[in-house]
């Protein structure tokens, strides 16, 4: 018989998870699984502990708690080059519930704004006080997620795409993020990341290894399309094969550096 | 037996109180807990937005909604719409462009138009599109939604003066 339990703060929720029982924020996804029967589903862990919804800004250094949604990202002033990302989550409906924390763990093709995550090199602050890099808490996805921080972009150094065939809403046949790095003339430890082109969404070397040193135009960034899908084995889903992911990627990817609409 | 929880809020205005069983979505609790029969089952994962529902003024998938989640929380049906013959300008609106047609989708799309109208009633037709993108309808083509919520807003302009 299924139960709801519902704790005052992340710590205790976190001590309270046992097989069988899965924490919830927003619940656009977990409520689906409960409303199609939760199959071996015992208990809804909560907390009402609202400290989760917190956006700071300190110095320069960005905190979203785990319980921001997209519509408080989208509400927020100084959070403009987020807004893409945010408004990638789903119809209004959607975005006024799916919250951040919830993001890191949803399955392909979701994901967008963990994406965007990825490519501000964000860190992931855990219940039991601990934090790791985005990169490395993507391989496995455990723990209860406290909130997430990164360094404020510079100007417009930080892009975020979402390309799906359902306008203006509907899932990713993929997203790219990408924060170029900031020295004059030639681009340096910038990050890529995508999503929907693997089981989760992710970082890719090997056009980031390519764009070292190239200037930001056609010509400079030619090396780094043709990487666009080294070592990739896109998915194949009801909204796009692997193959056609990996025939858009170079393209899409292209738009995406040089700011090209089409 | 099964244990359910006490759930208080207001609904269209009034203090209401029911019990929701365990991990019960907001949609069925309105509906068979409550007596609201006006938001819809059409899906039950968040895609189609017949559901959709204003929780302290914001849209929300009411099917995809634990119902705990409500408490304490101003809930907003279609039923706040109408006040017995006299209709909101809203449904007026979609009756006379002929917004809906066999009408599944419409009290839905009615609360996406009212959250958009109260926050911003002189939207641009591409925020209207925005406001209904959660909402699936089968019938209209859209068309004639964006245009009534268009139209729809100059009386919400004029009430808000
Ligand atoms: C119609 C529809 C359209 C959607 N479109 C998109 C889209 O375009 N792009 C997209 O990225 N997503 C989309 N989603 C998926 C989803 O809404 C988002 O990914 C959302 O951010 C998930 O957050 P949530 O709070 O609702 O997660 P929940 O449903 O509450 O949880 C999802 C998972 O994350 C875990 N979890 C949640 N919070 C935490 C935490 N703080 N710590 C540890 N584990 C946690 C839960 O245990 C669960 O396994 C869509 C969903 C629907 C229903
Ligand atoms: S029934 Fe809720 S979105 Fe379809
Ligand atoms: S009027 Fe029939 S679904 Fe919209």
């Amino acid at each position: 018989m299924l139960e709801v339990r519902t704790y005052p703060t992340l710590a205790e929720a976190a001590e309270n998870i046992d097989p069988g029982s899965v924490f919830m924020s927003g619940g656009t996804l977990v409520m689906i699984r409960v409303n199609y029967g939760a199959h071996g589903l015992k208990a809804i862990i909560r907390t009402t502990d609202s400290t989760l919804r917190r956006i700071d800004d300190e110095a320069g250094r960005i905190t979203l708690g785990a319980f921001a949604t997209m519509s408080d990202i989208l509400a927020h002033r100084d959070l403009d080059f987020l807004g893409p990302a945010a408004m990638a989550v789903g119809g209004p409906g959607v975005r006024n519930a799916a919250t951040v924390g919830g993001n890191l763990f949803a399955p392909h093709p979701y994901g967008d704004f963990t994406v965007a995550l990825l490519a501000l090199d964000a860190r992931v602050h855990l219940s039991d006080g601990s934090a790791v890099p985005i990169e490395d808490f993507l391989r496995n996805r455990s723990g209860l997620v406290e909130s997430v921080s990164f360094q404020r972009p510079f100007g417009d150094l930080f892009r975020f795409r979402k390309i799906g065939r359902i306008k203006p809403k509907g899932a990713s046949v993929m997203s790219i993020a990408a924060h170029l790095g900031n020295s004059p003339g030639y681009l340096s430890n910038a990050r890529v990341a995508y999503g929907a082109m693997g089981s989760a969404p992710m970082r890719v070397r090997a056009v980031e290894r390519a764009l070292e040193g190239a200037a930001l135009n056609r010509h400079g960034i030619a090396s780094a399309i043709e990487s666009a899908t080294e070592g990739l084995e896109p998915p194949t889903d009801e909204l796009a094969s692997s193959w056609y992911r990996r025939e858009v990627a170079p393209v899409h990817l292209r738009r995406l550096l040089l700011g090209e609409d089409r | 037996m099964m244990k359910k929880t006490p759930v208080t809020f207001t609904l269209n205005g009034r203090p209401t109180a029911a019990f929701a069983d365990p991990g019960e979505n907001l949609l069925d609790f309105l509906r068979r807990g409550v007596g609201d029969m006006t938001p819809k089952y059409g899906c039950g994962q968040g895609t189609c937005g017949a559901c959709t529902v204003l929780i302290d003024n914001e849209p929300h998938l009411a099917c995809i909604t634990l119902a705990e989640s409500a408490a304490d929380r101003e809930i907003r049906t279609a039923d706040c719409l109408s006040d017995g013959p006299s209709l909101d300008p809203l449904q007026n609106s979609f009756i006379e462009h002929f917004a809906a047609q066999c009408g599944y989708c419409t009290p839905g799309m009615l609360m996406a138009a009212r959250a958009l109208l109260e926050r911003n009633p002189n939207p641009r037709r591409e925020e209207v599109i925005d406001a209904i993108a959660g909402n699936i309808c089968r019938c209209t083509g859209y068309e004639p939604i964006v245009d009534a919520i268009l139209d729809a807003s100059r009386s919400y302009r004029r009430s808000a003066i």
